[in-house]
């Protein structure tokens, strides 16, 4: 267990910014997202949860595949390069860490995405434990322990310290290279657990974690998909997409062309099921209607996903959408209406 | 509340009104949601608070197609949005029933959190019939108090009044809440120079996620296919590619909504992150009250909007350099 | 500055309207006057025609001045056409001067079909002004700059 003081972190920012880029919760303009580090950023690791989710740094909301262009008569296409280099993101938590083990199951099976597949390899992961969690989380009812995250290095802050521990070899390496910094702290032990503890206290109070997933499983497919409930649910949706761009696990994208003068990027971009392009192709569209859409989103969270996955959901019970809905409907709101009407069904 | 529930109890019982259109209570003090009464029962779960900030006349677009009557409740400013569809004609007057309920402000749970607030248990004092010009919130690292005004939307600190425009018939009484002056912002921003207005757009704009949230709440848009939808158009429309395409996407919104704007408010109360888009609209409401005289979308259903309305004498576009 | 900055090659758009503009650029070639070949003329039916997302496309992709051309306010072929289109290029014009996109880069200039050497003089300022501005950096998308 290692020690350091806040007070030092950018230090310890500025070290590893040395030998590879850094990602962080920035504050700018008001609002804190994941973003590269610079001398100049406001680093804010108090507010609990970045607007977007830490999936940017893995999975980009939009990033370029190829390009062609033209000279002349001739062309030439020109494929974007994998990420080559290392590259470390702090202080993720552990909802965030079990979002990216959601992604994997998507983005490393076969056909193994490359893109993503390089920036998994090149990337280590601080994840910070959740030092005051709030309302609005229920990481609790998919098993996640917000005390201790499932990352390359575990980091909790007590009192004016931050003690670190690495989990995994690629945790160690990264430890090695800034190791200069910490203090040795046997006692540190002590400290920590208590923290762990107090967090588990507050997660005992908070209203969503012992929501019940109940029934909703990979078998539960026409049981779900064909209750007349959804349209109830989805009436006050605006069919934006901020629930499925703030979301940790949601990984559906559209391929796009951009056409620049003499030359055509193709770029892949996040894609929301809630807009009304969502999967259309040529014969037009197979969700014709917004509660299609709707139904679509939270199916494919709690009942097409775990079926294809041994039964995982495809929800971390961060709470973004939660806190971000326009009109305030969540996953949440979704499983309690179907627990209230079970009997009635 | 109960007011409106009793009212809606009658309407519903008595056949004026085959549903109800208000704010169903949540599971979290302060996220109540949009939602359609259709029973008695139903509207033990109604709810009418500080925090039921959103707009539901947009929402009348797609009750106008249903059978019967809807009873909507619309606050003072959500009236001049509903003005403003029934002048282009998106909605059906006949299939509404509005009532018109009191305001003291809508609250923002984002700037309470902002405020360093979190793990919120209750909250006391965001009932309509309290009188109370504090917030006392109960959390679970403490009890926090908040006056009422550091916790109210953007949009209510520049109240446009709370009179009705449209209404069948009011229930609750209203406070004033205006404390700023609406042009204010913007003309601070007019005061910049090029390259600090240019930076102050590019870091609140480069925040923009393209979610479309604005666009979608905003009951002037009401297109039934956006520009910005069109698969036949090289726009970015969902990703945030390029930060030009944001500037884009904002100005042409804002554009399109010039002279029909009721400056409702809602866009910025969407934004997931923050950024204040009324700047936008309200610059183009500022240039049309200066050019063109004072025009307030929503007042009325007859005037001829800005836009498509001229003068012999208008200004001519290099105004733009002369004002300064 | 022209001088200094040689290199710098503006792209510059005008959107002239059929009617007016479009024939008093004939006029001006016909009359041999001389204008900029820096300048791309699109025609359109009339001003009126031109939304804001034409002069917001042009600078995206790579534009760097745009001017739009109409009849004389009064003389619309369509009667009223350009009364409409000089409120909104009023309104867009100040909405980029307020998100800090240098003044001057855009511009309306009423010419009629018999005004030739209005043609090529406003064109010959424009590109001036757009050669002491220089490069558009505000308002272009970076993709098409590579």
């Amino acid at each position: 267990m290692y020690k350091i003081a806040k007070e030092n972190l950018s230090a310890l920012f500025q070290l590893i910014a040395d030998n590879q880029e850094l990602y962080l919760p920035v504050k700018s303009a008001g609002q804190t997202n994941f973003a590269a580090w610079s001398k100049e950023a406001e680093v804010d690791l108090d507010t609990l949860k970045t607007v977007k989710s830490a999936k940017d740094a893995f999975f980009p909301q939009s990033e370029g595949l190829y390009t062609v262009k033209k000279e002349g008569k001739k062309m030439s296409i020109e494929p974007e390069s994998l990420k080559e280099q290392d590259f470390v993101v702090f202080g993720m938590k552990a909802c965030d860490v079990k979002g990216l083990e959601v992604l994997d199951n998507v983005f490393l099976s076969d056909p193994v995405d490359t893109f993503y597949a390089a920036r998994r390899d090149h990337g280590t992961i601080v994840a910070m434990a959740c030092h005051e969690p709030e309302e609005t989380c229920f990481c609790k009812v998919f098993g996640i322990d917000a005390a201790n995250p499932a990352s390359d290095v575990a980091v909790w802050t007590v009192g004016e310290d931050l003690y670190w521990k690495a989990l995994t070899e690629k945790g160690e390496a990264l430890t090695e290279t800034v190791k200069e910094l910490f203090a040795d702290d046997e006692a540190g032990e002590a400290a920590v657990d208590a923290e762990k503890e107090a967090i588990h206290n507050i997660v005992e109070k908070l209203p969503y974690m012992n929501l019940s997933l109940e029934g909703w499983n990979g078998n539960a497919l026409s049981e779900k998909f064909d209750s007349p409930i959804w349209e109830e649910l989805y009436k006050p949706c605006l069919a934006c997409g901020t629930c499925t761009f703030v979301c940790p696990t949601c990984q559906c994208y559209d391929i796009k062309d951009y056409t620049a003068g003499n030359s055509v990027s193709r770029y892949r971009c996040w894609d929301s099921c809630m807009y009304s392009d969502f999967t259309m192709m040529a014969h037009g569209n197979n969700r014709t209607s917004q509660m299609q859409r709707f139904r679509q989103r939270f199916m494919h969270k709690l009942v097409y996903y775990p079926a294809n996955n041994d039964g995982m959901y495809s929800c971390v019970g961060c709470g973004r959408c939660v806190e971000k809905c326009p009109q305030a409907l969540n996953i949440v709101k979704v499983v309690k209406a179907f627990q209230n009407q079970g009997g009635e069904k | 509340m109960q007011a409106i529930i009793n009212r809606a109890k009658e309407l519903l019982a008595d056949g004026t009104v085959a549903r109800v259109l208000g704010w169903k209570a949540g599971d979290l003090p302060y996220n109540p949601e949009p939602a359609y009464f259709e029973t008695e029962e139903e509207l033990k779960d109604f709810v009418y608070n500080g925090f039921c900030g959103a707009n539901l006349s947009k929402y009348m677009i797609e009750a106008s197609k249903l059978e019967g009557k809807t009873m909507v409740c619309l606050k003072p400013c959500d009236t001049y949005s509903f003005n403003q569809l029934l002048k282009e004609h998106r909605v059906d007057r006949d299939k509404a029933y509005i009532v018109g309920v009191g305001c003291k402000g809508k609250l923002d749970i984002e700037r309470i959190k902002k405020q360093g607030i979190k793990g919120i248990e209750s909250i006391e004092g965001a009932e309509i019939s309290d009188e109370a010009e504090t917030l006392k919130i109960q959390t679970i690292y403490g009890e926090k108090t908040l006056p009422y005004a550091d916790a109210m939307l953007e949009r209510c600190h520049v109240c446009k009044g709370k009179e009705h425009m449209v209404f069948d018939e009011q229930i609750g009484e209203s406070k004033e809440t205006k404390d700023a002056e609406r042009f204010d912002e913007v003309a601070k921003i007019e005061a910049m120079s090029p390259e600090e207005k240019f930076a102050f757009f590019q870091s609140e704009l480069s925040k923009c996620i393209r979610c479309n949230a604005c666009r979608n709440a905003c009951p002037a848009c009401s297109c039934r296919k956006c520009v910005f939808d069109s698969n036949k158009f090289d726009s970015s429309q969902k990703a945030n590619a390029d930060s030009f395409e944001e500037k884009m996407f904002h100005i042409i919104r804002a554009f399109h909504v010039a002279g029909r704007c009721t400056d409702c408010g809602e866009c910025s109360r969407v934004c997931p992150q923050g950024i204040p888009l009324h700047l936008f609209n309200r610059k183009f409401i500022k240039d049309i009250d200066e050019l063109y005289g004072e025009y307030q979308a929503g007042e009325d259903t007859d005037s001829k909007a800005p836009l498509t309305n001229y003068t012999f004498e208008d200004a001519e576009p290099s105004i733009v350099g002369k004002r300064g | 500055m022209p001088l200094e900055n040689k290199e710098f090659k503006p792209k510059i758009v005008a959107f002239c309207c059929n009617w007016c503009s479009y024939a008093g650029a004939d006029l001006a070639g016909s009359s041999r006057l001389t204008y900029p070949a820096d300048v791309k003329i699109i025609r359109v039916p009339c001003s009126c025609r031109v939304n804001p997302m034409f002069i917001l496309r042009a600078f995206e992709k790579g534009a760097d001045g745009v001017i739009m051309c109409g009849c004389h306010p009064g003389d619309c072929h369509y009667s009223t056409g350009n009364y409409y289109a000089r409120r909104r290029m009023t309104l867009l014009f100040s909405m980029l001067d307020y998100i800090g996109v240098e003044n001057g880069r855009t511009r309306v200039e009423w010419v009629s079909a018999a005004e030739g050497v209005k043609f090529s003089d406003t064109m010959n300022s424009f590109v001036e002004k757009i050669y002491s501005l220089g490069e558009n950096v505000r308002l272009g998308d970076l993709r098409c700059k590579q």
